[in-house]
Protein backbone atom coordinates (compact mmCIF):
# COMPACT_ATOMS: atom_id res chain seq x y z
CA UNK A 1 0.00 0.00 0.00
CA UNK A 2 1.00 3.29 -0.86
CA UNK A 3 1.56 5.64 2.69
CA UNK A 4 -0.84 8.58 2.63
CA UNK A 5 2.48 10.39 2.38
CA UNK A 6 3.47 8.79 -0.68
CA UNK A 7 -0.38 9.39 -1.99
CA UNK A 8 -0.36 13.02 -1.12
CA UNK A 9 3.33 13.73 -2.69
CA UNK A 10 1.34 12.19 -6.44
CA UNK A 11 -1.53 14.11 -5.89
CA UNK A 12 -0.02 16.98 -5.88
CA UNK A 13 2.58 16.53 -8.65
CA UNK A 14 -0.54 15.29 -10.74
CA UNK A 15 -2.39 19.20 -10.59
CA UNK A 16 0.93 20.35 -12.68
CA UNK A 17 0.64 17.32 -14.97
CA UNK A 18 -2.12 17.06 -18.31
CA UNK A 19 -2.53 13.43 -17.55
CA UNK A 20 -2.06 10.94 -15.07
CA UNK A 21 0.16 8.61 -17.71
CA UNK A 22 2.57 11.55 -17.85
CA UNK A 23 3.17 11.01 -14.20
CA UNK A 24 4.13 7.65 -14.68
CA UNK A 25 7.92 8.49 -14.23
CA UNK A 26 7.86 11.29 -11.42
CA UNK A 27 5.14 8.86 -9.42
CA UNK A 28 7.60 5.69 -9.51
CA UNK A 29 10.40 8.27 -8.03
CA UNK A 30 8.42 9.08 -5.88
CA UNK A 31 8.24 5.70 -4.51
CA UNK A 32 11.49 5.25 -4.86
CA UNK A 33 12.56 8.36 -2.60
CA UNK A 34 10.36 6.54 0.22
CA UNK A 35 11.70 2.88 -0.11
CA UNK A 36 14.49 3.16 -1.97
CA UNK A 37 12.79 0.78 -4.79
CA UNK A 38 9.87 0.30 -6.68
CA UNK A 39 8.54 -3.54 -6.27
CA UNK A 40 5.93 -5.47 -7.15
CA UNK A 41 3.45 -4.18 -4.70
CA UNK A 42 4.15 -0.63 -5.52
CA UNK A 43 3.89 -0.79 -9.47
CA UNK A 44 0.45 -2.70 -8.12
CA UNK A 45 -0.60 0.57 -5.81
CA UNK A 46 0.63 2.81 -9.10
CA UNK A 47 -1.26 1.00 -11.67
CA UNK A 48 -4.53 1.79 -9.64
CA UNK A 49 -3.78 5.11 -8.45
CA UNK A 50 -2.75 6.24 -12.62
CA UNK A 51 -4.91 4.12 -14.04
CA UNK A 52 -2.23 2.38 -15.89
CA UNK A 53 -1.57 -1.26 -16.53
CA UNK A 54 1.17 -2.93 -14.49
CA UNK A 55 2.81 -3.70 -17.76
CA UNK A 56 3.10 -0.17 -19.26
CA UNK A 57 4.45 0.67 -15.57
CA UNK A 58 7.34 -1.90 -15.94
CA UNK A 59 8.31 -1.19 -18.96
CA UNK A 60 8.97 2.20 -17.89
CA UNK A 61 10.40 1.41 -15.14
CA UNK A 62 13.20 -0.69 -16.50
CA UNK A 63 13.61 1.58 -19.60
CA UNK A 64 15.26 4.54 -17.13
CA UNK A 65 18.25 3.70 -15.62
CA UNK A 66 17.43 5.57 -12.53
CA UNK A 67 14.18 3.33 -11.33
CA UNK A 68 14.98 0.29 -9.59
CA UNK A 69 13.18 -2.54 -9.43
CA UNK A 70 15.64 -4.09 -6.88
CA UNK A 71 16.13 -3.52 -2.82
CA UNK A 72 18.66 -1.32 -2.42
CA UNK A 73 20.97 0.01 0.99
CA UNK A 74 20.39 2.57 2.76
CA UNK A 75 22.52 4.71 0.46
CA UNK A 76 23.33 4.40 -3.23
CA UNK A 77 26.42 5.25 -4.66
CA UNK A 78 26.18 5.42 -8.77
CA UNK A 79 30.15 5.92 -10.16
CA UNK A 80 30.37 7.21 -13.33
CA UNK A 81 32.00 5.02 -15.86
CA UNK A 82 31.96 7.49 -19.23
CA UNK A 83 35.33 8.16 -21.05
CA UNK A 84 36.27 11.56 -19.69
CA UNK A 85 35.49 9.89 -16.11
CA UNK A 86 37.28 6.91 -17.19
CA UNK A 87 40.79 9.02 -18.65
CA UNK A 88 40.56 10.90 -15.58
CA UNK A 89 41.23 7.75 -13.17
CA UNK A 90 37.26 7.07 -12.75
CA UNK A 91 38.67 2.61 -12.32
CA UNK A 92 41.03 3.76 -9.47
CA UNK A 93 37.65 5.51 -7.50
CA UNK A 94 35.79 2.69 -8.68
CA UNK A 95 38.36 0.10 -7.01
CA UNK A 96 39.26 1.98 -4.53
CA UNK A 97 35.40 2.14 -3.45
CA UNK A 98 34.25 -1.27 -3.59
CA UNK A 99 37.26 -2.12 -1.76
CA UNK A 100 36.91 -0.39 1.59
CA UNK A 101 33.32 -1.14 1.47
CA UNK A 102 34.24 -4.67 0.51
CA UNK A 103 31.12 -5.03 -2.43
CA UNK A 104 31.03 -4.68 -5.99
CA UNK A 105 29.00 -2.69 -8.50
CA UNK A 106 25.73 -3.72 -8.78
CA UNK A 107 25.90 -5.33 -5.19
CA UNK A 108 25.06 -4.00 -1.49
CA UNK A 109 27.01 -4.65 1.31
CA UNK A 110 26.25 -6.88 3.70
CA UNK A 111 25.68 -4.51 6.56
CA UNK A 112 23.10 -2.51 4.28
CA UNK A 113 24.82 0.70 4.13
CA UNK A 114 25.54 0.92 0.39
CA UNK A 115 24.64 -0.37 -3.05
CA UNK A 116 27.21 0.08 -5.50
CA UNK A 117 26.09 0.82 -9.21
CA UNK A 118 27.67 2.14 -12.40
CA UNK A 119 26.27 4.74 -13.88
CA UNK A 120 26.67 6.26 -17.67
CA UNK A 121 27.92 10.12 -18.12
CA UNK A 122 26.83 12.30 -15.17
CA UNK A 123 27.80 15.51 -16.92
CA UNK A 124 30.46 16.19 -14.67
CA UNK A 125 33.40 15.76 -17.36
CA UNK A 126 35.37 18.85 -16.20
CA UNK A 127 35.18 18.14 -12.68
CA UNK A 128 36.51 14.48 -13.14
CA UNK A 129 35.97 11.62 -11.86
CA UNK A 130 32.63 12.17 -10.80
CA UNK A 131 30.08 10.00 -8.67
CA UNK A 132 27.00 10.72 -7.03
CA UNK A 133 25.15 9.66 -3.59
CA UNK A 134 21.90 10.01 -2.90
CA UNK A 135 21.46 12.04 -5.39
CA UNK A 136 24.26 14.43 -4.39
CA UNK A 137 27.21 15.15 -7.23
CA UNK A 138 30.62 14.79 -5.88
CA UNK A 139 33.46 15.96 -8.26
CA UNK A 140 37.12 15.96 -8.63
CA UNK A 141 37.60 12.88 -6.85
CA UNK A 142 40.97 11.19 -5.64
CA UNK A 143 41.12 8.59 -2.76
CA UNK A 144 41.40 10.89 -0.32
CA UNK A 145 38.33 12.71 -0.76
CA UNK A 146 36.36 9.41 -1.48
CA UNK A 147 37.38 8.62 1.91
CA UNK A 148 36.10 11.29 3.15
CA UNK A 149 33.18 11.64 1.32
CA UNK A 150 31.98 7.75 2.12
CA UNK A 151 32.64 8.48 6.24
CA UNK A 152 29.80 11.00 5.88
CA UNK A 153 27.38 8.22 5.11
CA UNK A 154 26.37 6.05 7.99
CA UNK B 1 29.34 24.10 -6.30
CA UNK B 2 32.31 23.26 -9.21
CA UNK B 3 34.48 26.57 -9.48
CA UNK B 4 34.08 28.78 -12.60
CA UNK B 5 36.76 29.18 -15.23
CA UNK B 6 37.52 31.80 -17.09
CA UNK B 7 40.04 33.21 -19.54
CA UNK B 8 40.60 36.84 -21.37
CA UNK B 9 39.67 35.20 -24.87
CA UNK B 10 36.24 34.36 -23.44
CA UNK B 11 32.93 36.43 -25.10
CA UNK B 12 30.86 36.45 -21.97
CA UNK B 13 26.98 36.83 -23.42
CA UNK B 14 25.78 33.64 -22.48
CA UNK B 15 28.09 32.89 -19.42
CA UNK B 16 27.56 36.95 -18.30
CA UNK B 17 25.63 36.65 -15.12
CA UNK B 18 27.19 32.94 -14.23
CA UNK B 19 28.81 33.39 -10.58
CA UNK B 20 26.72 36.69 -10.20
CA UNK B 21 23.34 35.36 -8.15
CA UNK B 22 21.14 35.70 -11.42
CA UNK B 23 19.58 32.78 -9.75
CA UNK B 24 17.96 35.00 -7.62
CA UNK B 25 15.17 37.06 -9.78
CA UNK B 26 15.50 40.50 -8.12
CA UNK B 27 19.82 39.84 -9.15
CA UNK B 28 18.29 38.74 -12.69
CA UNK B 29 16.33 41.56 -12.90
CA UNK B 30 19.40 44.39 -12.05
CA UNK B 31 20.95 42.39 -14.80
CA UNK B 32 18.25 43.05 -17.70
CA UNK B 33 16.54 40.02 -16.74
CA UNK B 34 12.91 39.78 -18.25
CA UNK B 35 13.75 42.64 -20.63
CA UNK B 36 13.99 40.83 -24.03
CA UNK B 37 10.70 39.12 -23.51
CA UNK B 38 8.90 42.50 -22.94
CA UNK B 39 10.40 43.47 -25.97
CA UNK B 40 8.79 40.27 -27.80
CA UNK B 41 5.84 41.51 -26.44
CA UNK B 42 5.85 44.72 -27.58
CA UNK B 43 7.25 43.79 -31.29
CA UNK B 44 5.99 40.83 -31.89
CA UNK B 45 6.55 37.09 -33.24
CA UNK B 46 7.66 38.10 -36.47
CA UNK B 47 10.12 40.52 -35.16
CA UNK B 48 11.77 37.49 -32.67
CA UNK B 49 12.02 34.99 -35.09
CA UNK B 50 13.66 37.28 -37.96
CA UNK B 51 15.96 38.54 -35.00
CA UNK B 52 16.75 34.89 -34.62
CA UNK B 53 16.94 34.24 -38.50
CA UNK B 54 19.31 37.09 -38.56
CA UNK B 55 21.60 36.46 -35.71
CA UNK B 56 22.56 32.97 -37.21
CA UNK B 57 21.88 31.47 -34.14
CA UNK B 58 22.40 27.22 -34.42
CA UNK B 59 20.86 24.50 -32.22
CA UNK B 60 23.67 24.01 -29.76
CA UNK B 61 22.27 20.43 -28.69
CA UNK B 62 24.82 19.23 -31.97
CA UNK B 63 22.86 19.51 -34.53
CA UNK B 64 23.59 22.92 -35.42
CA UNK B 65 19.77 23.58 -36.79
CA UNK B 66 19.20 27.18 -37.47
CA UNK B 67 16.70 28.08 -34.65
CA UNK B 68 14.57 30.90 -36.65
CA UNK B 69 14.02 28.70 -39.07
CA UNK B 70 13.03 25.97 -36.83
CA UNK B 71 10.90 28.40 -34.95
CA UNK B 72 9.37 29.29 -38.30
CA UNK B 73 7.81 25.89 -39.45
CA UNK B 74 5.11 25.91 -36.42
CA UNK B 75 2.25 26.07 -38.16
CA UNK B 76 0.35 29.54 -37.48
CA UNK B 77 -2.58 28.41 -37.26
CA UNK B 78 -3.22 25.20 -34.83
CA UNK B 79 -6.18 22.84 -33.40
CA UNK B 80 -4.05 21.25 -30.79
CA UNK B 81 -2.17 23.73 -28.31
CA UNK B 82 1.32 24.36 -29.07
CA UNK B 83 4.18 23.63 -27.19
CA UNK B 84 7.71 24.85 -26.55
CA UNK B 85 10.29 22.08 -25.16
CA UNK B 86 13.38 22.63 -23.47
CA UNK B 87 15.80 19.91 -23.96
CA UNK B 88 17.99 19.60 -21.03
CA UNK B 89 18.88 15.99 -21.00
CA UNK B 90 22.26 16.72 -21.74
CA UNK B 91 23.29 12.85 -22.01
CA UNK B 92 26.22 13.21 -24.46
CA UNK B 93 29.61 12.35 -22.49
CA UNK B 94 32.19 14.90 -22.31
CA UNK B 95 28.74 17.06 -22.42
CA UNK B 96 28.91 19.63 -19.66
CA UNK B 97 27.33 22.58 -20.09
CA UNK B 98 23.85 22.67 -19.77
CA UNK B 99 23.00 21.99 -15.88
CA UNK B 100 26.00 25.36 -15.54
CA UNK B 101 23.18 27.55 -17.32
CA UNK B 102 20.60 26.11 -14.87
CA UNK B 103 22.42 26.60 -11.74
CA UNK B 104 23.64 30.13 -12.28
CA UNK B 105 20.96 31.75 -14.51
CA UNK B 106 17.86 29.31 -14.63
CA UNK B 107 15.75 32.62 -15.51
CA UNK B 108 17.62 32.74 -18.68
CA UNK B 109 16.09 29.61 -20.06
CA UNK B 110 12.88 30.55 -18.60
CA UNK B 111 12.93 33.95 -20.26
CA UNK B 112 14.01 32.13 -23.70
CA UNK B 113 11.33 29.46 -23.32
CA UNK B 114 8.28 32.76 -23.20
CA UNK B 115 10.38 34.18 -25.93
CA UNK B 116 10.08 31.02 -27.99
CA UNK B 117 6.57 30.80 -26.82
CA UNK B 118 5.93 34.11 -28.39
CA UNK B 119 7.19 33.46 -31.70
CA UNK B 120 5.63 30.38 -32.29
CA UNK B 121 1.72 30.99 -30.63
CA UNK B 122 2.60 28.58 -27.74
CA UNK B 123 1.24 29.09 -24.26
CA UNK B 124 2.89 26.33 -22.47
CA UNK B 125 6.51 25.67 -22.35
CA UNK B 126 7.72 22.17 -20.44
CA UNK B 127 11.63 22.45 -19.06
CA UNK B 128 12.88 18.77 -18.69
CA UNK B 129 15.72 18.51 -16.97
CA UNK B 130 17.22 14.53 -16.74
CA UNK B 131 17.25 12.48 -14.00
CA UNK B 132 20.79 12.90 -13.02
CA UNK B 133 20.51 16.76 -12.90
CA UNK B 134 17.18 16.67 -10.41
CA UNK B 135 19.57 18.33 -7.97
CA UNK B 136 19.44 21.15 -10.05
CA UNK B 137 15.35 21.21 -10.25
CA UNK B 138 14.71 22.89 -6.83
CA UNK B 139 17.30 25.76 -8.40
CA UNK B 140 15.11 25.43 -11.44
CA UNK B 141 11.45 25.12 -9.55
CA UNK B 142 11.90 28.13 -7.55
CA UNK B 143 13.28 30.06 -10.43
CA UNK B 144 9.53 29.19 -12.14
CA UNK B 145 8.11 29.96 -8.53
CA UNK B 146 9.71 33.55 -8.48
CA UNK B 147 8.62 34.21 -12.19
CA UNK B 148 4.90 33.01 -11.27
CA UNK B 149 5.02 34.99 -8.25
CA UNK B 150 6.30 38.16 -10.25
CA UNK B 151 3.39 38.06 -12.76
CA UNK B 152 5.65 37.62 -15.50
CA UNK B 153 4.20 33.82 -16.05
CA UNK B 154 0.41 32.73 -15.52
CA UNK B 155 -2.38 35.07 -17.02
CA UNK B 156 -2.08 38.43 -18.44
CA UNK B 157 1.86 38.22 -18.39
CA UNK B 158 3.88 41.59 -17.09
CA UNK B 159 0.32 43.12 -16.79
CA UNK B 160 -0.77 42.43 -20.51
CA UNK B 161 -4.06 41.34 -21.26
CA UNK B 162 -4.73 37.95 -22.86
CA UNK B 163 -0.76 37.34 -22.96
CA UNK B 164 -0.48 34.02 -21.16
CA UNK B 165 2.68 31.83 -20.73
CA UNK B 166 2.57 28.81 -18.16
CA UNK B 167 5.95 26.61 -17.71
CA UNK B 168 5.99 23.10 -16.11
CA UNK B 169 9.43 21.24 -15.11
CA UNK B 170 9.81 17.93 -15.32
CA UNK B 171 12.68 15.20 -14.56
CA UNK B 172 13.49 11.96 -16.53
CA UNK B 173 15.13 9.32 -14.94
CA UNK B 174 18.39 8.45 -16.93
CA UNK B 175 17.88 7.44 -20.38
CA UNK B 176 20.58 9.23 -23.03
CA UNK B 177 18.31 8.26 -25.52
CA UNK B 178 15.94 10.77 -23.81
CA UNK B 179 17.64 13.72 -25.34
CA UNK B 180 16.53 13.02 -29.40
CA UNK B 181 13.32 15.27 -29.58
CA UNK B 182 11.21 12.56 -30.39
CA UNK B 183 11.50 10.52 -27.43
CA UNK B 184 11.95 13.45 -25.46
CA UNK B 185 8.45 14.13 -25.77
CA UNK B 186 7.61 9.93 -25.31
CA UNK B 187 9.45 10.39 -21.61
CA UNK B 188 7.74 13.55 -21.07
CA UNK B 189 4.15 11.46 -22.07
CA UNK B 190 5.24 9.15 -19.42
CA UNK B 191 6.31 6.40 -21.47
CA UNK B 192 9.38 4.40 -22.06
CA UNK B 193 11.84 7.11 -24.54
CA UNK B 194 11.66 5.68 -27.56
CA UNK B 195 11.95 7.68 -30.67
CA UNK B 196 8.89 8.22 -33.24
CA UNK B 197 9.11 7.56 -36.47
CA UNK B 198 9.01 11.25 -39.08
CA UNK B 199 7.32 12.20 -40.66
CA UNK B 200 5.50 14.16 -38.92
CA UNK B 201 7.79 16.36 -37.39
CA UNK B 202 7.49 17.66 -34.19
CA UNK B 203 7.14 21.27 -35.67
CA UNK B 204 3.19 19.62 -36.61
CA UNK B 205 2.27 16.71 -34.67
CA UNK B 206 4.56 16.72 -31.28
CA UNK B 207 4.00 16.65 -27.86
CA UNK B 208 0.67 15.65 -26.94
CA UNK B 209 -0.14 16.12 -30.64
CA UNK B 210 0.43 19.53 -30.75
CA UNK B 211 3.06 21.52 -32.96
CA UNK B 212 5.90 21.87 -30.82
CA UNK B 213 9.44 23.72 -30.92
CA UNK B 214 12.46 21.70 -29.12
CA UNK B 215 15.28 23.49 -28.51
CA UNK B 216 18.49 22.75 -26.48
CA UNK B 217 18.88 24.23 -23.18
CA UNK B 218 22.02 26.51 -24.13
CA UNK B 219 19.65 27.65 -27.60
CA UNK B 220 17.18 28.62 -25.62
CA UNK B 221 19.37 30.72 -22.70
CA UNK B 222 20.76 32.27 -25.92
CA UNK B 223 17.62 33.96 -26.77
CA UNK B 224 17.28 36.35 -24.60
CA UNK B 225 20.79 37.90 -25.22
CA UNK B 226 20.07 38.11 -28.92
CA UNK B 227 16.98 40.13 -28.58
CA UNK B 228 18.77 42.54 -26.12
CA UNK B 229 22.16 43.31 -28.29
CA UNK B 230 20.13 42.27 -31.88
CA UNK B 231 20.62 39.97 -33.99
CA UNK B 232 22.97 41.46 -36.20
CA UNK B 233 25.40 42.07 -33.76
CA UNK B 234 25.32 38.67 -32.03
CA UNK B 235 26.17 37.25 -35.45
CA UNK B 236 29.17 39.30 -36.10
CA UNK B 237 30.35 37.78 -32.85
CA UNK B 238 30.46 34.15 -34.09
CA UNK B 239 31.82 32.77 -37.46
CA UNK B 240 30.54 33.12 -41.50
CA UNK B 241 27.03 31.29 -40.79
CA UNK B 242 27.66 30.70 -37.39
CA UNK B 243 26.20 33.46 -34.96
CA UNK B 244 27.60 34.04 -31.82
CA UNK B 245 29.31 32.20 -28.97
CA UNK B 246 28.69 28.75 -27.25
CA UNK B 247 29.67 26.78 -24.02
CA UNK B 248 32.65 24.63 -24.61
CA UNK B 249 33.06 21.98 -21.96
CA UNK B 250 36.81 20.94 -22.05
CA UNK B 251 37.46 18.16 -20.17
CA UNK B 252 40.33 14.82 -19.91
CA UNK B 253 44.03 15.80 -19.69
CA UNK B 254 44.45 19.78 -19.82
CA UNK B 255 45.28 21.87 -16.87
CA UNK B 256 42.74 23.65 -16.69
CA UNK B 257 39.60 21.78 -17.56
CA UNK B 258 35.99 23.75 -17.04
CA UNK B 259 33.22 25.28 -19.14
CA UNK B 260 34.00 28.40 -21.25
CA UNK B 261 32.22 30.44 -23.39
CA UNK B 262 34.20 30.97 -26.77
CA UNK B 263 33.24 32.64 -29.94
CA UNK B 264 31.70 30.41 -32.50
CA UNK B 265 34.90 29.60 -35.03
CA UNK B 266 37.45 29.85 -32.61
CA UNK B 267 40.54 27.97 -32.65
CA UNK B 268 40.46 24.34 -31.38
CA UNK B 269 44.25 24.12 -30.76
CA UNK B 270 44.39 27.81 -28.98
CA UNK B 271 41.11 26.30 -26.82
CA UNK B 272 43.50 23.62 -25.87
CA UNK B 273 46.36 25.01 -25.51
CA UNK B 274 45.90 28.17 -24.49
CA UNK B 275 42.28 28.42 -22.75
CA UNK B 276 42.32 25.62 -21.27
CA UNK B 277 46.20 25.45 -20.20
CA UNK B 278 47.40 22.99 -22.16
CA UNK B 279 48.18 19.52 -21.61
CA UNK B 280 48.16 18.32 -17.68
CA UNK B 281 51.91 17.56 -16.79
CA UNK B 282 53.48 18.59 -20.43
CA UNK B 283 52.65 15.06 -21.52
CA UNK B 284 52.08 14.84 -24.97
CA UNK B 285 48.62 14.96 -26.58
CA UNK B 286 47.31 12.14 -28.72
CA UNK B 287 43.89 12.70 -29.93
CA UNK B 288 40.52 14.56 -29.47
CA UNK B 289 37.14 13.81 -29.47
CA UNK B 290 36.21 17.48 -30.26
CA UNK B 291 32.14 17.82 -29.66
CA UNK B 292 31.52 15.46 -27.41
CA UNK B 293 31.45 11.11 -27.59
CA UNK B 294 29.66 10.58 -30.86
CA UNK B 295 32.01 13.07 -32.54
CA UNK B 296 34.42 11.37 -34.82
CA UNK B 297 38.29 11.80 -33.49
CA UNK B 298 41.22 14.45 -34.37
CA UNK B 299 44.71 13.47 -34.40
CA UNK B 300 47.02 15.94 -32.89
CA UNK B 301 48.10 17.65 -36.06
CA UNK B 302 44.97 18.15 -37.19
CA UNK B 303 43.39 20.39 -34.84
CA UNK B 304 44.13 24.16 -36.00
CA UNK B 305 40.64 24.33 -36.87
CA UNK B 306 37.81 26.84 -36.23
CA UNK B 307 34.80 25.58 -33.72
CA UNK B 308 31.98 25.93 -35.69
CA UNK B 309 29.59 24.06 -37.36
CA UNK B 310 30.95 24.19 -40.95
CA UNK B 311 34.59 23.98 -40.37
CA UNK B 312 34.23 21.05 -37.83
CA UNK B 313 32.33 19.42 -40.90
CA UNK B 314 35.14 20.12 -43.64
CA UNK B 315 37.40 19.03 -41.01
CA UNK B 316 35.83 15.54 -41.20
CA UNK B 317 34.05 15.54 -37.54
CA UNK B 318 31.57 17.47 -35.69
CA UNK B 319 31.02 20.23 -33.58
CA UNK B 320 27.96 18.44 -31.89
CA UNK B 321 27.48 19.56 -28.26
CA UNK B 322 30.64 21.41 -27.71
CA UNK B 323 32.63 18.82 -25.02
CA UNK B 324 35.84 18.79 -26.12
CA UNK B 325 37.63 16.09 -24.78
CA UNK B 326 41.20 15.81 -24.97
CA UNK B 327 43.15 12.35 -24.67
CA UNK B 328 47.60 12.25 -23.85
CA UNK B 329 49.48 9.90 -25.11
CA UNK B 330 48.87 7.45 -22.34
CA UNK B 331 45.24 6.57 -23.07
CA UNK B 332 44.82 3.15 -25.11
CA UNK B 333 42.41 4.45 -28.33
CA UNK B 334 41.86 1.04 -29.10
CA UNK B 335 39.84 1.28 -24.90
CA UNK B 336 38.88 4.43 -25.43
CA UNK B 337 36.77 2.92 -28.47
CA UNK B 338 35.45 0.34 -26.64
CA UNK B 339 34.68 2.35 -23.36
CA UNK B 340 32.68 5.00 -26.08
CA UNK B 341 30.89 2.24 -27.52
CA UNK B 342 30.32 0.66 -24.22
CA UNK B 343 27.89 3.69 -23.20
CA UNK B 344 26.08 3.49 -26.39
CA UNK B 345 25.11 0.03 -26.44
CA UNK B 346 24.22 0.53 -22.93
CA UNK B 347 21.73 3.31 -23.71
CA UNK B 348 20.90 2.25 -27.09
CA UNK B 349 16.72 1.93 -26.65
CA UNK B 350 16.67 -1.52 -28.47
CA UNK B 351 13.54 -0.03 -30.74
CA UNK B 352 15.22 -0.60 -33.99
CA UNK B 353 17.13 -3.36 -34.83
CA UNK B 354 20.39 -1.67 -36.36
CA UNK B 355 21.05 0.15 -33.71
CA UNK B 356 20.27 -2.28 -30.75
CA UNK B 357 22.22 -5.09 -32.54
CA UNK B 358 24.77 -3.41 -34.02
CA UNK B 359 25.82 -1.73 -30.87
CA UNK B 360 25.82 -4.74 -28.98
CA UNK B 361 28.38 -6.63 -31.55
CA UNK B 362 30.86 -3.83 -32.01
CA UNK B 363 30.96 -3.80 -27.78
CA UNK B 364 31.50 -7.66 -28.39
CA UNK B 365 33.45 -7.21 -31.40
CA UNK B 366 35.93 -4.41 -29.29
CA UNK B 367 35.85 -6.63 -26.10
CA UNK B 368 37.17 -9.94 -27.68
CA UNK B 369 39.99 -7.55 -29.48
CA UNK B 370 40.84 -5.77 -26.19
CA UNK B 371 40.86 -8.39 -24.54
CA UNK B 372 43.71 -9.56 -27.21
CA UNK B 373 41.27 -12.28 -29.12
CA UNK B 374 40.75 -10.03 -31.71
CA UNK B 375 41.30 -12.49 -35.85
CA UNK B 376 42.61 -10.27 -39.25
CA UNK B 377 38.55 -10.30 -39.91
CA UNK B 378 37.95 -8.12 -37.03
CA UNK B 379 38.65 -4.45 -37.95
CA UNK B 380 37.03 -5.44 -40.99
CA UNK B 381 34.48 -6.47 -39.24
CA UNK B 382 33.62 -3.46 -37.10
CA UNK B 383 33.91 -1.61 -39.86
CA UNK B 384 31.61 -2.90 -42.18
CA UNK B 385 28.92 -3.21 -38.83
CA UNK B 386 29.69 0.44 -38.04
CA UNK B 387 29.11 1.24 -41.55
CA UNK B 388 25.77 -0.98 -41.92
CA UNK B 389 24.07 1.07 -39.01
CA UNK B 390 24.60 4.40 -40.62
CA UNK B 391 21.67 5.68 -41.68
CA UNK B 392 19.47 3.03 -40.87
CA UNK B 393 18.26 3.70 -38.03
CA UNK B 394 15.03 5.46 -36.13
CA UNK B 395 17.08 7.99 -34.50
CA UNK B 396 20.72 9.36 -34.87
CA UNK B 397 21.71 7.12 -31.70
CA UNK B 398 23.03 4.27 -34.31
CA UNK B 399 25.06 7.08 -36.27
CA UNK B 400 26.51 8.25 -32.60
CA UNK B 401 27.85 5.02 -32.18
CA UNK B 402 29.26 4.13 -35.58
CA UNK B 403 30.78 7.74 -36.24
CA UNK B 404 33.45 7.38 -33.82
CA UNK B 405 34.22 4.03 -34.31
CA UNK B 406 35.05 4.40 -37.74
CA UNK B 407 37.31 7.53 -36.79
CA UNK B 408 39.26 5.38 -34.17
CA UNK B 409 40.15 3.36 -37.13
CA UNK B 410 40.23 5.12 -39.58
CA UNK B 411 43.37 7.52 -37.67
CA UNK B 412 44.76 4.66 -35.40
CA UNK B 413 44.72 1.75 -37.61
CA UNK B 414 48.02 0.90 -36.42
CA UNK B 415 47.26 0.92 -32.61
CA UNK B 416 44.00 -1.82 -33.71
CA UNK B 417 46.53 -3.42 -35.31
CA UNK B 418 48.89 -4.11 -32.98
CA UNK B 419 46.31 -5.67 -30.77
CA UNK B 420 45.98 -8.55 -33.34
CA UNK B 421 49.66 -9.31 -32.65
CA UNK B 422 49.41 -11.61 -29.65
CA UNK B 423 48.53 -8.38 -27.87
CA UNK B 424 47.48 -9.68 -23.97
CA UNK B 425 46.17 -7.26 -21.62
CA UNK B 426 46.67 -7.11 -18.07
CA UNK B 427 43.64 -4.82 -17.11
CA UNK B 428 40.76 -7.01 -15.82
CA UNK B 429 37.86 -7.73 -18.51
CA UNK B 430 35.21 -5.60 -18.94
CA UNK B 431 32.40 -7.48 -18.49
CA UNK B 432 28.58 -7.88 -18.56
CA UNK B 433 28.05 -7.70 -14.95
CA UNK B 434 29.26 -4.05 -14.81
CA UNK B 435 26.82 -3.71 -17.42
CA UNK B 436 23.91 -5.83 -15.62
CA UNK B 437 24.49 -3.65 -12.63
CA UNK B 438 23.51 -0.83 -14.35
CA UNK B 439 19.76 -2.07 -14.85
CA UNK B 440 20.07 -2.98 -11.28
Amino acid sequence: MLTAEERREIEIKLADYPNKQAMSIESMLIVQRHRGWVSDESLGDLSELLGLSVADLDGVATFYNLIRRRPVGRHVAMVCDSVSCWIMGGERIRDRLCSRLDTTLGETTADGRFTLLPIVCLGACDHAPAMMIDGKLYEDLDEQRLDEVVARYK
Amino acid sequence: MPTLVSHPDEVKIISRRFGAGAADIEKYLELDGYKAVQMAIEKGAEWVINEMKISGLRGRGGAGFPTGLKWSFVPKQSEKPKYVLVNGDESEPGTCKDHVIFLHDPHSVIEGTMIAGLAIGAKMGFIYLRGEYRYLLKVVEKAVADAYAKGFLGKNIFGKEGVDFDIVTQTGAGAYEVGEESALMESLEGKRGVPRIKPPFPAVVGLYGGPTVINNAETIASAPHILLMGGEAYAKVGSERNGGTRLFGISGHVERPGVYELPMGYNLKKAIYEVAGGVKGGRKLKAVVPGGSSCPVLKADELDVGLDFDQMGKAGTMLGSGGIVVLDETVSIVEFALRTIKFYQHESCGWCIPCREGTDWLKKTLTRFYNGYGNKKDIANIQYLAENMMGRTFCPLGDAAAMPTLGFIKKFREEFEEYLEGHRTEKALITTEEMIGAAH
